[in-house]
């Protein structure tokens, strides 16, 4: 007995077993957020940051699951800005080029990426229960209406020729890590500062907690972007795919060192030391920067890009304390200013011109910091956003989760 | 009887441990702590702000000593901590009242 698979039964197979694949590895990012932001925290709001991760994630699937697949990707009318509303994920079609499930899992590991890059903007300060009611209007609404626009044929990602804008962003510079980071952005607008992080005398260093899981974070963040970078090419079933998908691991992997290196550099010239934070900032920041056009540049350009948007966020990282915006991680110098460096390299190795990805620049910047300053006010006004000085002078691990991540002298009444 | 607290640099922890062993002695408390001297702290850069520990990491070594061992631990412990710069530690001696070991109710000399 022979099987006999159509050429067509393979193309489904191999989408579905490389988007699963991809998807997973993409899951694993949550992971490495999860560690970085412990590392980066003090110790007193470990346990907070964890929990903050773990439910965020899971309401990011809920939520995406409900509605904001939908809203995204089903029935929406090609080059407009308004998305079909809606629920639920639609049963597959006949000549699809994979299930419906794969391509959804694939997704909502990508809206949980854009919201964990808020947690630790906010971290250390902010009420869990506040970030909890942001993290469904995030996930359900805001990111699936603008993630609409360019991947979803909305009127930013449809070519010029067809009436669109011709915005391109291969991965999300801009749909994913921009927009988390003006999410966080908005958020820490409204939320201040952590206490006595500036004074009179300027900024004051509040050193995280835990440099090894910092680095542990770093390295699973590295090599979940793989999946994300090479995975945004949804599908692998011809010669094509295959050349496109080793290109892309390739940049991927080689902007994220330059960042890294650059980042190195900059440091031990200024500071005179070789800062692990802010290496570690600098290899994110070569990634959010390819990630906009990972399949075109060569390798050597890659670096190039990578080395170019790693200095641009350590600048931003000194400037955002300049102006007194409290940010622990530095997630928005990495997903903001990379984002933003990404996005308007692209015109370099692709043909799209530099207007188009401005103006998709400010629409999806200017979309999700209203409306996130919008649900962020709304929170503040009913619930409050800021947990209590003596709560946050105590930590938020015995104000939010009741446990600290590392307990010492425990005694129990029973 | 007497009280012996001595405040060591974190890294010299082990030498002053292996020759208060090797001078017999059995038994001691020791604490991280933290604290102010004539050592300056050193300034680092996180991210771009300075700072600076305001208190500087120690060893906190505690002991009970009979009246003729005493010299010579506290010779012990001064060679083996030493190091000539600022920030080495001292050494504080109290006279103990009285002493009790719980598990055998012996008191004073026998119980330290």
């Amino acid at each position: 007995m022979t099987a006999d698979v159509s050429i067509l039964e393979q193309h489904y197979l191999l989408n579905t077993l490389f988007l699963l694949f991809s998807g997973a590895l993409v899951m694993w990012m949550a992971a490495g957020f999860s560690m970085l932001e412990a590392g980066l925290v003090r110790s007193k709001n470990t346990t907070e940051i964890l929990t903050k991760n773990i439910l965020l994630y899971a309401l990011a699937c809920i939520a995406y699951q409900i509605m904001g697949f939908d809203l995204m990707y089903q029935d929406n009318q090609a080059g407009g800005w308004l998305p079909s509303f809606g629920f639920g994920i639609e049963e597959t079609l006949i000549g699809a080029k994979q299930p419906k499930e794969v391509e959804f899992f694939f997704q909502v590991v990508f809206v949980a990426t854009a919201m964990s890059i808020v947690s630790g903007a906010v971290a250390e300060r902010m009420k869990l229960s506040a970030f909890l009611i942001f993290a469904i209007f995030m996930t359900a609404v805001i990111y699936p209406v603008e993630g609409y626009w360019t991947w979803g044929a909305g009127f930013l990602g449809t070519s010029v020729k067809n009436g669109g804008l011709g915005f391109s962003d291969f991965a999300g510079s801009a749909i994913v890590h921009m927009a988390g980071a003006m999410a966080a952005l908005s958020g820490v607008i409204l939320l201040g500062p952590r206490k006595g992080r500036y004074t009179s005398k300027g900024a004051k260093a509040m050193p995280g907690a835990n440099m090894p899981l910092v680095a542990l974070g770093t390295f699973i963040l590295w090599m979940g972007w793989l999946g994300f970078n090479g995975g945004s090419q949804l599908a692998l079933n011809s010669i094509t795919d295959a050349n496109a998908i080793g290109k892309i691991f390739v940049n991927t992997n080689a902007a994220a060192a330059a960042g890294a290196l650059v980042a190195y550099l900059l440091s031990n010239t200024l500071y005179g030391k070789a800062d692990l934070t802010l290496i570690v900032n600098g290899a994110l920041a070569g990634l959010v920067t390819i990630t906009a056009a990972p399949d075109s540049p060569t390798p050597t350009l890659a670096i190039l890009f990578g080395a170019i948007g790693a200095t641009a966020t350590f600048f931003a990282i000194n400037f955002f304390d300049k102006i007194r915006i409290d940010d622990p991680v530095g997630a928005i110098s990495v997903h903001g200013v990379a984002g933003i460096i990404g996005i308007l390299l692209v015109p370099i190795t692709k043909d799209v011109s530099l207007i188009s990805q401005l103006i998709g620049l400010l629409v999806i910047g200017s979309w999700v910091f209203g409306s996130s300053l919008l649900v962020w006010f709304v929170i503040k006004k009913i619930f409050g956003i800021r947990i209590s000085e003596q709560d946050e002078y105590e930590g938020a691990d015995i104000s939010e989760c009741g446990i600290e991540a590392y307990p010492e002298f425990v005694g129990g009444k029973s | 009887m007497y009280w012996l607290t001595a405040i060591v640099r974190p890294f010299k922890l082990n030498d002053v441990y292996d020759q208060l062993v090797e001078e017999g002695i059995g038994g001691m408390t020791v604490t991280e702590v933290k604290g102010l001297g004539s050592q300056r702290a050193n300034t680092e850069v996180y991210r771009g702000n300075s700072y600076s520990h305001d208190f500087i990491p120690k060893m906190k070594i505690e002991i009970a000593v009979s009246e003729d061992a005493l010299e010579r631990v506290i010779d012990t412990i001064v060679n083996s901590a030493k190091t000539g710069k600022p920030g080495d530690g001292k050494i504080f001696v109290s006279k103990i009242q009285q002493a009790y070991r719980i598990r055998t109710n012996e008191i004073d000399l026998d119980a330290i």
